[in-house]
């Protein structure tokens, strides 16, 4: 709320043009390395036999590709977008959200340098070493100054709910990240956790789940709060209701770490403590998947026609599923059952590729015709085509390896008579090779989507040319 | 479980900031008609 003088008059759009289009590239990058990781089990012939191209080493790779290119910058592009548009007023410092361009660019490129060279911490999800971690804490403090500084500088009273999300997701990502990568360094590229033994377990899964929580999940709902309602162009359904599944969220995020080390050195009372804060989780999740969804109440109809928004709703019931399916799976009784097998690895990518995935399509698709001028995205039915690639790809991912994952489960736990086991390890690795090759097969229908929404998204870029938004004038203050 | 003597205070801290904002979002006037709040955000473009 400054003076209006002083202040530039059109909206800081190149730099979401550039996080957008890179979001992409690093999908197609990212979902293909996947699609390599998954073919290695199913033949393991194509870890080829050298260090740098095995599955240890290229599986977190992809993970932090995904997760941390593909969704980071398009966290960078959708978060940018909404608050100068909500707040009515150009990015604080366009120039430090340049830096936070090349910057988080430098980080990913560190990564796909150093994992398949073989350096990583050995925690999950926060694998790269303590030069590239410091990289990172810069980055995301400048992130941080950005977007509290746009927000400091608004034009309208209100802080849209977007944009509550948005902020605590870099908020809390900023502290898991700095407290979970505290390391001593011993030498350029070589670190030791400062922490020991179950400890740093501890401390991992407290930064693993929040990772999954606050960017997986916080950041992309205020994508939701602010695409779905755009594309359905009808208000979200209740806006009371998206108060209360903020502040229910952030309140009773912080504790669900410990279901992930159900039955280990962990005490018991805290993995108790970890299993009961992932239940109460469902409520808030679900009334916000609610929430999503019926605001298209009275709209349905444009689902017919709107792939954009089948992306958004289909995506919203693939959030509804994995927070259901997460909080039974943290039950500890399930857990022995579920735990280690590829139940888990189908549910975290039924939230990945179901939610994540298809909302920030939707997003992106939304937003790249506006930032190019354009009126829509170059062809309708290229993104028609990759929604259903997408959708089947991931039924069949997520299907093949429910079964599998229960299958094995009950392979491990099946006991004779006389009290030997069943079935020896590698029988249950045997079993499973069927649905390996299902899996593949989904995972290469949601990359062969991924890469029709790349050419698509280049085709609309290069038709059009860097559209220049001018900030309307401020329409009545509440 | 030394690290809960870190982990908690964090949560601790982090919770009372959570309030500080939701104390400040209840005072500042974030809550006042919240629904056409909602409708806004389709007419700013």
């Amino acid at each position: 709320m400054q003076d209006l003088s002083k202040q530039s008059t059109t909206y800081s759009d190149g730099v979401i043009r550039q996080f957008s289009i890179m979001a992409v590239v690093w999908g197609v990058v990212g979902m293909l390395v996947g699609v390599i990781v998954a073919s290695q089990l199913v033949w393991p012939e194509l870890n080829l036999g050298l260090p740098w191209t095995s599955f240890g080493r290229l599986r977190p790779l992809h993970t932090n590709a995904v997760i941390f290119a593909f969704g980071g910058c398009t966290l960078f592009a959708t978060s940018y977008y909404v608050v100068q548009r909500t707040c009515q007023t150009s990015l604080f410092m366009p120039k430090l959200a340049s830096f936070t361009f090349w910057g988080w660019q430098l980080v990913i490129l560190a990564a796909a340098v150093s994992l398949p060279l073989g350096f990583t911490q050995g925690k999950e999800y926060a694998e790269l070493e303590w030069p590239i971690d410091l990289l990172i804490a810069v980055v995301w403090v400048s992130y941080a100054v950005v977007f509290f500084g746009t927000i400091a500088k608004r034009r309208v009273k209100h802080i849209y709910v977007a944009n509550w999300f948005f902020g605590a997701f870099i908020i809390t990502v900023a502290l898991l990240h700095i407290v979970n990568s505290a390391a001593i360094p011993a030498g350029f590229m070589k670190s030791y956790s400062a922490y020991a033994g179950v400890q740093d377990a501890m401390v991992q899964w407290w930064y693993g789940h929040n990772a999954v929580g606050f960017f997986l999940t916080a950041g992309f709902l205020g994508i939701m709060y602010y695409f779905v309602p755009k594309q359905a162009e009808r208000p979200v359904y209740s806006y009371s209701l998206s108060i209360v599944h903020f502040w229910a969220l952030i309140f009773t995020y912080m504790w669900a770490g410990p279901h992930h080390l159900h039955y280990t050195a962990l005490p018991d009372w805290t993995q108790s403590l970890g299993m009961v804060f992932s239940l109460v989780l469902l409520a808030p999740s679900w009334g916000g998947m609610i929430n999503g969804m019926m605001t298209l109440s009275g709209a349905w109809h444009k689902l017919r026609t709107d792939p954009i928004l089948r992306f958004m709703i289909v995506s919203l019931s693939f959030y509804g599923m994995s927070t259901f399916e997460g909080p039974m799976m943290a039950i500890k009784t399930v857990n022995s059952l579920s735990h280690y097998t590829d139940w888990t690895v189908g549910h975290v990518h039924s939230g990945a590729l179901g939610w994540v995935g298809l909302v920030s399509m939707g997003a992106i698709y939304y937003m790249i015709p506006r930032l190019f001028g354009q009126k829509q995205m170059h062809s309708i039915k290229a993104i028609e085509l990759h929604f259903w690639l997408a959708t089947i790809g991931i039924v069949l991912y997520i299907s093949s390896l429910w079964i599998s994952g229960v299958m094995e489960g009950l392979m491990w736990r099946a006991i004779n008579t006389d009290g030997t086991l069943t079935y020896t390890f590698v029988e249950s690795v045997k079993a499973k090779h069927p649905y390996y090759i299902i899996r593949t097969l989904g995972g290469l229908l949601y990359l062969s989507g991924m890469i029709i929404m790349l050419w698509n998204v280049l085709k609309t870029a290069t038709s059009g040319k860097a559209a220049v938004v001018t900030i309307p004038a401020v329409t009545a203050h509440a | 479980m030394d690290i809960l003597f870190l982990l908690i205070p964090l949560s601790v801290i982090l919770v009372l900031v959570i309030l500080g904002g939701l104390w400040w979002a209840i005072y500042s006037g974030q809550f006042e008609d919240v629904e056409a709040e909602g409708e806004r955000i389709l007419h700013e473009d």
